[in-house]
């Protein structure tokens, strides 16, 4: 990119970037489309606890799907360049959800859904999140056990999270559908997807078998620690 | 005091094999949607229902209300899983739509096939979990298409089912994967519709 280009910094967002050339001709402007970002794993690194199967459908369809859509959606549209973060808040629309937030927020969603997880995950969290997580559920087990919940009573589709505030105290919540702490104005530190196709090729209808597994084989609990960590900044 | 017997709600036999609906609907699919997810919303319902009537019984009010959306849930899921299995029929039973429904669908819809891709178009939009209906409006007389979120049954806004599509994912997923829009194209071999015009009839009287 030629050095006579001046980069408008508030566009300067990972993975995208607007640039203007400074001559007397028209602007040349080139925004970048939002990007199917892929889990820091193999597709078939969660095995046998998440199938290849299922993420090749829920990340290569699912996920890729809410990305395509999305770009078309915003398109020309004012949302066009902006950040995943910036188009899933104004998409919210203070409540009343615009068309695209179904797209933007399942995009968001998904890419902080894979990123809870690594392979030979699990056991247990340490430091100051399992000290917290001990204070504000009681225990470990308290804590899975209403994790676990939270998911089984979502009834339809939806997500449960585990939040942060900036004071490090933690609460659980479960949203459906798209919607996402992000919005509430929470800061969420870990996430289970309960849509059927986050688990119906594994194991069909018995959510709580894939919730188990969730909790037991697959939470990074690393990523939470780090999350944990930079909520309270 | 007023005692009230608790009702227990039972799981419907299909009136089918569950490969009856192949290829359109695969046997695996019937056999899990009808021994697991309709029985479990049996099977809960009829437990919320127990726990409503114990909170009664000691004037628990406030039981009596955080009851209510296990019950809308997994009663929803019952009733509209009920209307859902007469809905269908194994496809060398197939008859298309004739009468007065078939009359009223192309006043509506000028054919059939129109009528199928504006209700496809709506059913393959639903956000998340929940059902495409053909529904009767009583008051005007006329059919309407709509959809509902999660198990609502479509009795709460007044319309009258005629035929409903599930599109929670067990509906379709093991077959059709993600493409729930070739699951709308396909069910159409397998509605009943002399179940429907049944249906229309019943609401007329």
């Amino acid at each position: 990119m030629a050095l006579s280009m001046k980069i408008q910094a508030s566009s300067l967002i990972a993975g995208q970037r607007r640039v203007r050339p400074m001559t007397g001709r028209r602007a040349v402007v080139i925004k970048a489309a939002l990007e199917l970002k892929a889990p820091p794993y193999a597709l078939d690194a969660l095995e046998p606890h998440m199938s290849k199967q299922t993420l090749e459908f829920h990340w290569g369809k699912h996920h890729r799907a809410y990305v395509d859509n999305m770009n078309k959606q915003i398109a020309g549209t004012p949302l066009d360049g902006k950040s995943l973060e910036e188009v899933v808040l104004a998409s919210w629309n203070g409540g009343s959800p615009t068309p695209v937030f179904n797209n933007a927020a399942q995009v968001w969603n998904h890419t902080f859904f894979w990123e809870s997880m690594k392979p030979n995950g699990g056991g247990a969290p340490t430091g100051k999140l399992a000290e917290a997580i001990a204070r504000d559920f009681g225990s470990f087990d308290k804590f899975k056990e209403e994790f676990k919940a939270a998911g089984l009573t979502q009834f339809g589709s939806g997500w449960a999270w585990l939040n942060a505030d900036n004071s490090g105290k933690l609460s659980l919540s479960k949203t459906p559908n798209a919607v996402t702490p992000v919005v509430e104005g929470k800061t969420p530190i870990l996430t289970v997807d309960v849509w059927e196709h986050a688990y119906y090729i594994d194991v069909q209808n018995r959510r709580p078998d894939y919730l188990t597994t969730f909790i037991e084989k697959l939470i990074n609990w690393d990523v939470v620690a780090e999350r944990y960590a930079a909520a309270q900044k | 005091r007023i005692s009230r017997s608790i009702s227990t709600v039972k799981l419907p036999d299909l009136p089918y094999d569950y490969g009856a609906l192949e290829p359109y609907i695969s046997g695996q699919i019937m056999e899990l949607h009808h021994t697991k997810h309709h029985a479990a919303y049996v099977a809960n319902l009829n437990k919320a229902l127990e726990q409503q009537a114990e909170a009664e019984a000691k004037g628990d009010v406030s039981k009596v209300i955080t009851l209510q959306g296990a019950i809308k849930f997994n009663g929803g899921g019952h009733i509209n899983h009920d209307i859902f299995w007469t809905n269908l029929v194994p496809p060398k039973d197939f008859e298309p739509p004739s009468g007065e429904l078939k009359a009223l669908i192309e006043g509506q819809w000028k054919s059939l096939d129109n009528f199928i891709n504006i209700f496809n178009a709506q059913t393959a939009a639903v956000q998340g979990s929940g059902w495409g209906w053909l529904g009767y409006n009583k008051g005007s007389g006329r059919l309407e298409i709509t959809a509902m979120p999660n198990q609502d049954p479509l009795s709460i806004t007044g319309l009258v089912p005629l035929l409903g599509v599930d599109v929670w994912e067990h509906a379709y997923y093991l077959q059709y994967k993600n493409v729930r829009p070739d699951y709308l194209k396909a069910i159409w071999n397998v509605v009943n519709w002399k179940n429907v015009a049944d249906r229309l009839a019943a609401a007329k009287k």
